[in-house]
C-alpha cells in the first residue's frame, strides 16, 4: 500500500470507531499531560528555589546553632542557643579574610504605628546586613554601628512594611513604630527588592542587633551569623577559620561534636536541588504510570480493534494485502492514537501548568526537553503497545479470520 | 488454467484429523465455466480455498497457469491472490461502514493503483457487474442482499483477474436475484474469464458448461452440461 493510502484507512478505521478511538486518545492525554504538567512544575520551582537562594546573596557562608548533620536538616536549629554576639564579634575581628559579618536574631512581632499594626519579621543585626543583602535605601539610612554600640532603638524598614504602618509613598523617617511595646524611631526605609529569597525582604524591620537582644530576646544569643567571602575561591578556608575560631572558643576539641553549623550557600544550593530533583522523578513517576495505563489502554483498544475486525483482516489478506500490509495498518492506526494523544496531552499539560502559575502562585517552566521527552514516549508507546496487536493481525490465516464470528 | 493432482487436505484439532479432500484431481481450461457441486460438508469450501490460494494442500499439487503454487509462502499466495485471483465469498464480506466504492477499490491499494485511476476501475468493475451508479457512494450496509453481491462480484472483478471463484454466490439470494448474479457470470465468462462456481443446487450449476460432483472429499462425477442453461442480462 501506498502511504498516502495508508493513512487515508487509518483515518477512516479511526474515525468509523469515533467514541472507542476517543477514549483512546484521553487516555493518552492524561497521561502525557500529567508528564508534561508535572515535569513543568518541577523545573518551576527547582528554579525558582534556585534563584531564591541566589538572589539572598553570593558568596555567603551561614553558622547556626545546634549539632552539624549532613546538609541542610539539622534537628532543633532554632532551639539551640550556642551562639553569641561575641561570637559574631570575634568572627568579625579575628577572621580577617571575610568581607562582612552580620549577627542576626530574627523572629515576628507586632508592630503598631498609629492605627495601623502589622505581624512583621523583626531582624536584629548590624550595618553589614545591608552590604550582605545588597539592600538600598528609598528614605533616610540604615542602621549604623553607633547605634549598635549605644543599643539606640531605632528601626529600619521595608517598604511593604513602611507602606503598611504609615501609607502608600509617605516617608515615615523621624516618626516612631511601637514594637512589643518599645517606642522605636524609624530613620530609614529600604528600596524594594520584590519578594525573594526566603525572607520578604520588603516586608521586615530592621533593628541593631544589641537592641534586639536588650529590648526584645534577652540574652547573649543570636540565631545565626552570615559572613561574606570576597570571592567563591576563599569560601572553604574561611568556613575552616570560622571552624577553628567557633571550636576554640566553645572549648570542644572534637569537630564531631560541635555546637554549631557552618554551611555555605553552594551546600545549600546543592542539597535544595537534590530535594527538588527527588520531588520531580517522584512526580514524574506517578505520571509515567498514568502514561503506562494509556499505553496499556492502547494495546487493549488495539486488541479489541483486532479481534473485532478479524473477518476484514481476512478479507484484506484474501484480496491480496501481504502481512506487512496488516502490521503496517494496525501499527500505524496505534501510532496515530498515540501522537494524536500526545499532541493533545502537551497542549493540556502545557495549559495546566499556566493556569497553576497563574492561580496557584507555582512557578512552572515548560521545557522543550518535557515536550520532547513526553511526545516520544507516546510515539514509542504507540509503537510498542500497538506492535503486539499488529503482529497478531497479520498472522492470521485468511480462512480462519473469514471464518470467525 | 488450472490444474490439480492428487489434492488431499487433513485438518488437525485437538490430535483428531479430519481428512476433508481424499485425493482430488482435475483441471479446468483457459476461459471455461465450471461448477463444482455436492452436499453440505462435502469438501467444496476446502477445495475451493486451496484453489483460490488461500489455503494450501496438505499434500499434491496444484498449477496455476503452469506454476506449481502448493508449497508458496504466505506472501507470495498473497501475490497470486491479488494479480490472478477473483473471489465471491457466499458470505459477501463487504467492510460494512465503508462505501461501495471504497470496497471495490480495496483490492486496488494491495496493487499500489493510484486514486483516480482506482476510482475509473472501480466505477468500470460495477457497471459490469451491474449496479446502478446511483448506488455508488452508498454504505455497503445500506444495500439489499443482491445489490451486495453485485458489489462482491465487482471487487473480484476490479483487479482484471483471469480467474473468478464464487462459493454459492446465489446462496443467499432470492431466485430472481439469483438468476441475475448467474447471467452476470455467464458474460464475464463471455468476455473470456474462466469462472469456478461452486453450489449444492443442481438449477444453479446447469448454467454451467461442466459440471463436478463431489462428495465426500472425492469427486463422484465430471462431466459436459449437456442442457445448459443460459440467462441474458435485459
Ligand atoms: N478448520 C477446520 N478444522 C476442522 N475441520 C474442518 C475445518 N474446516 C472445515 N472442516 C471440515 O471439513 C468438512 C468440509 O468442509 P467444507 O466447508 O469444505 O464443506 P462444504 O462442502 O463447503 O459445505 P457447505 O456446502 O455446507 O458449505 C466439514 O466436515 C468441516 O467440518
Ligand atoms: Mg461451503
Amino acid at each position: 500500500m501506498n502511504l498516502s493510502d495508508l493513512f487515508e484507512e487509518t483515518f477512516f478505521a479511526l474515525f468509523s470507531n469515533k467514541v472507542r478511538s476517543g477514549l483512546t486518545i484521553l487516555g493518552i492525554i492524561i497521561g502525557i499531560g500529567s508528564v508534561v504538567a508535572t515535569l513543568s512544575i518541577g523545573q518551576g520551582v527547582s528554579n525558582s528555589i534556585q534563584s531564591n537562594i541566589a538572589s539572598i546573596g553570593s558568596n555567603l557562608i551561614m553558622v547556626t546553632p545546634g549539632a552539624q548533620q549532613s546538609g541542610l536538616v539539622r534537628q532543633s536549629a532554632g532551639s539551640a542557643t550556642t551562639l553569641t554576639l561575641d561570637d559574631a564579634n570575634a568572627v568579625q575581628s579575628q577572621i580577617t579574610d571575610a568581607q562582612y559579618v552580620a549577627p542576626q536574631i530574627s523572629r515576628s512581632y507586632q508592630a503598631v504605628a498609629g492605627g495601623n499594626n502589622e505581624n512583621v519579621q523583626v531582624i536584629g543585626t548590624t550595618p553589614d546586613y545591608a552590604n550582605i543583602r545588597s539592600l538600598n535605601m528609598l528614605y533616610g539610612s540604615f542602621i549604623t554601628n553607633s547605634q549598635v554600640t549605644a543599643i539606640d532603638p531605632v528601626a529600619v524598614l521595608g517598604p511593604t512594611t513602611s507602606d503598611n504602618l504609615f501609607g502608600q509613598g509617605v516617608d515615615p523617617v523621624g516618626k516612631t513604630v511601637k514594637i512589643n511595646n518599645v517606642i522605636f524611631t524609624v530613620v530609614g526605609v529600604t528600596y524594594p527588592k520584590g519578594s525573594s529569597g526566603f525572607v520578604n525582604q520588603d516586608d521586615m524591620i530592621v533593628i541593631p542587633v544589641t537592641v534586639a537582644q536588650h529590648y526584645l530576646s534577652g540574652g547573649n544569643n543570636v540565631s545565626s551569623i552570615t559572613i561574606q567571602a570576597p570571592n567563591q575561591q576563599s569560601i572553604p578556608l574561611i568556613q575552616q577559620e570560622v571552624t577553628d575560631l567557633l571550636l576554640q572558643r566553645h572549648n570542644i576539641s572534637n569537630p564531631q561534636n560541635a555546637d554549631f553549623t557552618v554551611t555555605n550557600e553552594a551546600d545549600i544550593i546543592a542539597t535544595v536541588s537534590s530535594i527538588t530533583t527527588t520531588f520531580t522523578i517522584f512526580l514524574a513517576s506517578i505520571a509515567g504510570i498514568s502514561l503506562l495505563v494509556g499505553g496499556i489502554g492502547i494495546m487493549n483498544m488495539m486488541l479489541t480493534t483486532v479481534t473485532e475486525r478479524t473477518r476484514e483482516i481476512g478479507l484484506r489478506k484474501a484480496i491480496g494485502a501481504k502481512s506487512r500490509d496488516i502490521t503496517m495498518q494496525f501499527l500505524i492506526e496505534a501510532a496515530l492514537l498515540t501522537v494524536i494523544g500526545g499532541i493533545l496531552g502537551i497542549i493540556f499539560g502545557a495549559a495546566i501548568s499556566a493556569l497553576l502559575s497563574k492561580f496557584a502562585s507555582v512557578t512552572t517552566q515548560v521545557s522543550a526537553f518535557s515536550v520532547a521527552l513526553s511526545f516520544g514516549v507516546s510515539a514509542a508507546i504507540g509503537l510498542i503497545f500497538g506492535y503486539y496487536p499488529a503482529k497478531k493481525a497479520a498472522q492470521l490465516s485468511p480462512i480462519e479470520a473469514l471464518r470467525y464470528e | 488454467m488450472i490444474e490439480i493432482r492428487n489434492i488431499t487436505k487433513t485438518y488437525l484439532n485437538d490430535d483428531v484429523e479430519t481428512q476433508v479432500l481424499k485425493g482430488v484431481s482435475f483441471s479446468v481450461k483457459d476461459g471455461e465455466f465450471v461448477a463444482i457441486m455436492g452436499p453440505s460438508g462435502s469438501g467444496k469450501s476446502t477445495l475451493m480455498h486451496i484453489l483460490g490460494a488461500l489455503d494450501t494442500p496438505t499434500s499434491g499439487q496444484y498449477f496455476l497457469d503452469g506454476k506449481d503454487v502448493s508449497d508458496l509462502s504466505d506472501d507470495e499466495l498473497a501475490d497470486i491472490r491479488r494479480s490472478k485471483i477473483g473471489f465471491v465469498f457466499q458470505s459477501f464480506n463487504l467492510l460494512p461502514r465503508a462505501t461501495v466504492m471504497r470496497n471495490v477499490e480495496m483490492p486496488l491499494l494491495y496493487s499500489r493503483v493510484p486514486k483516480e485511476e482506482r476510482e475509473e476501475k472501480a466505477k468500470a468493475a460495477l457497471i459490469s457487474a451491474g449496479l446502478s451508479n446511483d448506488r455508488f457512494y452508498h454504505l455497503s450496509n445500506q444495500l439489499s442482499g443482491g445489490q451486495m453481491q453485485r458489489v462482491a462480484i465487482a471487487r473480484s472483478l476490479v483487479n482484471d483477474p483471469a480467474l473468478i471463484l464464487a462459493d454459492e454466490p446465489t446462496g443467499n439470494l432470492d431466485t430472481k436475484t439469483g438468476d441475475i448474479v448467474l447471467a452476470t457470470f455467464q458474460k464475464l465468462n463471455e468476455s473470456g474469464k474462466t469462472v469456478v462456481l461452486i453450489t449444492h443446487e443442481q438449477y444453479v450449476a446447469e448454467h454451467a458448461e461442466r459440471i463436478i460432483h463431489i462428495r465426500d472429499g472425492v469427486i463422484l462425477e465430471d462431466k459436459k452440461n449437456e442442457n445448459r442453461l443460459v440467462k441474458k442480462l435485459q
